[in-house]
Formats: C-alpha cells, structure tokens, sequence
C-alpha cells in the first residue's frame, strides 16, 4: 500500500495568471534576469554619460559664443580677455584638419602595408616580434612623442623642407620662408607615426581572419602572392581598414601633447605647410585653458564642441562608405 | 586542350611527416577520374600535387615527377602559379569571392592573365557559366554578390569560374559534400559536359558518385594512422566495383573494410 501511494503523481496545482504569463515568456533564471539588468544598465549609463557631456558642452559653448563680437566661424583671432571678446575657430578647423589629413596619407598606406608583411610576407618568426613592436609603440605616451618631435624629429625636417622648398616651391603648397620646421607638415609627420600603430594592429587582426578559403581560390586560379592580396585579402578587408583609419583618425584629431610641443602656434591660415604657424583645437585649448578666466573657458569649450562635431561626422562618412557596398564585404559568405 | 597526366614516384611531406608514398598513375585526357579511399589516407593530398597546391600549406613539399604531356610541373624553374593557371580547381566547400559579383568571380581568372575587352570579357563570361549550368538561373542577377547565391549555385560558380581560363586539367576536391542531392545530381552532369573538353580529376567519399561519374577509378589506402597513404590500385571504374584486382578494395567498397 505504502508504495502505491509513494508511485502516486502528486496534485497539480492550478498555475496562477502570474505564472501563465510567465511561462508564456519561457523560463527566465535568475542568472539571465542579473546579466540582463547589467547589460542594459550598462548601456543606458553610456548613453546618459554622453547626454550630460553633450549638454553640458553645448550650454557653456552657448554662453560664450552668445557675448562673442566677432564671426565664430571665420574670425582669425582668440582673444577672450578683450571687452568685447572676439575669437574665431577658423585657423583651428584648418589646422586639425589639414594636421589629420597629412597623418592619414602617411600613416594608412605604411600602416596597411606593415599589416600585410606580418601577415602575408613574413616568416612567422619574424612576424610575432615585428606585431610586438608595433603594440609596444601604441602604448608610449603622447607627450614623450612630443618631446622626440621636439628635440629629434624638428631639426631633422630641416633638409626635407629645404629639399621641398628647392623643387615643389612652385606648386605654394611647400615654400618655406621663415624659421625652423615647426610646421603642419611636421606635426603630420609626427601624428602618421602615433596613430600607425593603432591602424596597423587593427588592420593585421582583419588581414588574419581571411578565410583560407579565399586565399586559396585565388591561387588555384593562378594568382600570385600580390593578386592574391588584391583579389581576396584587401577586399575582404576593407570595411576594417576603413574602421581602423577611424581609429587612427579620430586619435590624430584630438591630439594635444605632441601636437602642443612640436608646433610653434599662431592665429593665421599659412597657405604652405612648411611655415611654422597655425593651430589644432586640441593644441589651442591645452595652451590657452591655464591661464583662461570663466569666459575664456567656456570659448574653448565651444571650440572643443565644434571639434566633437566633426569627428562625429567623419565617423558618420566612414560608416556610410561601409554601409554602401555592404552586400559585397563578405560578411554573409 | 585537355592533357594527359603522368605521375611517378610521387611523395609529399607535411614537414617531416611523409603523407603520400611514391604514388604512379596515368591520368588519360577527356576523361573523369575518380580517387576513392578513407580519411587521411593522401587522396586530397595528392590532388593537390597536381596543381602544386600541396605546397602552398607551411612545411609542405613534394618529390617526384608530374608530366602534364611533355612538361614536368617540378622541374627546375617552372613557375607554380603558370601550372595553375594550366590546372584549375575546385574545392570542397564552394567558395566564390564575396566581395565580387558573380560576373566578376567567372572574370576573376581572366583578369589575371591579362586585359580583355568588354565585349569580349561578356563573352567568355557567357559562354562559362553555361558551361556550369549556371546561365539562365543568374543571368539577371550578374552584378549581385556571388555569395549570395545557394551552396549549390556558388558550387557551380566556382566550377564557371575555373573553366573560364580554359584548364587543361579540372581538379575537383570533394565538390558535393557539402550539397544537397538536387545540387549534387546538377554537379555530376555537368561532370559529365565537361569531361568532352577537359581532364577531370575528382576526389569523392561517395562510392555511388565515383561509380556514377568516372571513367576510372583509383583506390587509396593507409596501412594505419601516421603512415604515408599509397595507390593499392587504379582500374576501369566498372572493373574496380565489380571484380577489383586486391583484396582490399573490395573490402573497401563492399563496405567491410577494417
């Protein structure tokens, strides 16, 4: 008797509307319910934290550019001491941009072709040290690049100026008149080599993940190592190459240290960029913010948020580039 | 167009590690021909000597004599990528370049060898992927992502894309195994098509497609795992599945192999 009732399903209880509408949904444990709370929490802090950055910039920026007497856009001066105040971003747009745009045409080819020796040309025992160096030099600090562009690399630009200015004088772009190299041009330089690393490690990560496969359709068919790189590993690679000149890029324009040491700063657009002069938002905000009183600070910031504004429409480009031709980057293969 | 093959004495490595023994066959012309044996046991190995694919895999090398008609494909100073441009390939998994469009992928070869005009660049275009099969399903659809196709199409597309240069050689690694019957049975016709023009070399796991498609039948085997795979025999397909000269390629076969 004992053991019929022990074999006996027990009642079923009748599940409450709570648990129908659970059991609707699937299980959830415990663990999942935990993981989602921080992920989502996670996610929603990011977006707050950029919402105050934004508002907060936007509101001091607002201030300053609402007493400002000259154009914000096109004035070529910064004085915010002045009654009244007039500055002007201007020389700064120029400057962080013409600085980034001679860093990407250095840094992007060199940084893609390091990735493709790593990964397509050389021994593997030479390969790992040569990727070890590369991560190595990411992790020097900016102001120690700076103080090399300072004491190294300016006097050393002396003879490619001249060299430039003997034969490319011509062209407006690379005449040089006047004092030692502290120029665009050598704070391009300078940038190439910092942000090098970051766009060679990134592109060596996506030149890796090529499948086999590829690769070797292109030599069955006949492709030597360079055609191979061109029919199946560039192409595949491409969206990364343009995330990792984002990266790249988006270093270069916020650079302050190395950009603040090597140049020798001034509020005037030089059409050539051999002559010392200019600035970058960066620079401008590290050399003025010290001695900068309330005004002053707030007229920086309104420059910083103009700065915020471009690298978020460059990023908006680079994401349009890679979305066009989306069905072709082999990600669906 | 399509050539004879002869192989002699042919051994390939994985570094020191000897993956295929002095290995002699002949392959004839406008025929298929099928290498049959377990896993491991050299035959993909040694389909990949006959492009000087084996040799693209780190520590790999191969001794021995290729004779495509009167040319050694190891001699001294043949250059690799000239044979495989003479030999083409098609793989196990199918695998056109997603990052061109099914009109680029057949053009793809061609564009190697040097610059075509468009009209005429069309044409072989064309004229390939009807020699796949392939035609009338993606004519309207040439400047889509070849990827975008089904397994069996891009199968297809890829086998386009290898007779575009016109090869005197196809070899084919295993190119149904990862497709469903329908595509499978696409894939053996057109086997059969293009046998009339080239030398096919097919490596295949299915005794029922080996039987199916080739003319002749090569049967490989290992004495036990980390031994060199060797030839046990090489016969008319219909002799090989009926009344096979060794012992173990009925085994083999029949299904009691061990």
């Amino acid at each position: 008797m004992d053991i019929t009732t022990q074999d006996a399903p027990p009642p079923t209880p009748q599940p409450t509307q709570g648990e129908r509408k659970r059991a609707a949904r699937g299980a959830t444990r415990p663990g999942d319910r935990v993981f989602l709370g921080l992920a989502r929490g996670s996610g929603i802090f990011l977006l707050l934290i950029m919402a105050a950055i934004a508002v907060f910039l936007s509101w001091r920026a607002a201030i300053a550019i609402s007493d400002n007497e000259g154009n914000f856009l096109t004035t070529f001066e910064w004085n915010t001491g002045t009654q009244p105040p007039v500055f002007g971003i201007a020389v700064l747009a120029y400057g962080t941009i013409i600085s980034s745009i001679i860093a990407m045409a250095i840094a992007v080819p060199v940084s893609v072709a390091i990735a493709l020796f790593i990964t397509h040309y050389a021994p593997r025992r030479l390969s790992s040290p040569i990727a070890y160096v590369i991560d190595l030099l990411a992790a020097v600090p900016s102001i120690v690049y700076g103080l090399w562009g300072a004491l190294i690399l300016v006097p050393q630009m002396d003879g490619l100026f001249g060299w430039l200015n003997d034969y490319f004088r011509w062209t407006g772009v690379f005449s040089w008149e006047e004092g030692a190299p502290r120029s665009m041009l050598t704070v391009g330089v300078l940038l190439a080599i910092m942000i090098l690393p970051i766009i060679t490690n990134v592109s060596r990560e996506v030149f890796n993940q090529v499948p086999q496969m590829h690769e070797e359709a292109a030599l069955a068919l006949g492709a030597t190592r360079w055609e191979v790189i061109r029919m199946a590993v560039l192409p595949f690679g491409r969206s990364g190459i343009i995330s990792a000149s984002m990266l790249g890029l988006g270093r270069a324009l916020g650079e302050t240290m190395a950009v603040a040491t090597v140049l020798s700063p001034d509020f005037l657009i030089h059409g050539s960029l051999l002559n010392p002069g200019g600035g970058t938002f960066a620079q401008n905000i590290a050399a003025k913010f010290p001695e900068a009183d309330e005004f002053g600070q707030d007229a920086l910031i309104a420059s910083g948020l103009v700065l915020f504004v471009i690298t978020l429409l460059v990023n908006g480009a680079a994401r349009m580039i890679i979305a066009r031709r989306k069905e072709f980057s082999g990600a669906n293969a | 167009m399509a050539k004879r093959i002869d192989v002699s004495g042919l051994n390939a490595y994985y570094g020191s590690f000897r993956a295929i023994e002095d290995i002699s066959m002949t392959v004839e012309p406008r025929s298929v021909t099928a290498f049959i044996g377990p896993s491991g046991c050299g035959k993909s190995t040694f389909l990949r000597t006959l492009n000087r694919m084996h040799e693209v895999t780190p520590g790999g090398r191969v001794e021995g004599k290729v004779m495509l008609d009167d040319e050694n494909l190891y001699g001294a100073g043949v250059d690799p990528v000239s044979v495989r441009r003479e030999v083409g390939m098609v793989f196990q998994r199918p695998n056109p370049f997603p990052t061109m469009s099914v009109y680029d992928n057949v053009a793809a070869g061609l564009r190697l060898n040097g610059s075509y005009k468009k009209a005429a660049l069309d044409d072989i275009v064309e004229k390939s992927l009807k020699g796949a099969n392939l035609w009338n399903e993606v004519k309207d659809r040439l400047n889509k992502p070849g990827s975008g196709l089904s397994g069996g199409q891009q199968q297809r597309l890829c086998i386009a894309r290898a007779i575009a240069v016109e090869p005197n050689v196809l070899l084919m690694d295993e190119p149904c195994s990862a497709l469903d019957p329908i595509s499978t049975l696409a894939i053996e016709d057109l086997i059969g098509e293009l046998k009339e023009r080239f030398t096919i070399v097919i490596v295949t796991h299915n005794m029922q497609q080996a039987a199916r498609v080739s003319d002749r039948t090569a049967f490989f085997n290992l004495a036990a795992v980390g031994q060199p795979g060797k030839l046990i025999e090489i016969d008319d397909t219909e002799r090989i599945f009926s009344n096979p000269s060794v012992q173990a390629t009925e085994d083999y076969i029949s299904g009691r192999f061990g």
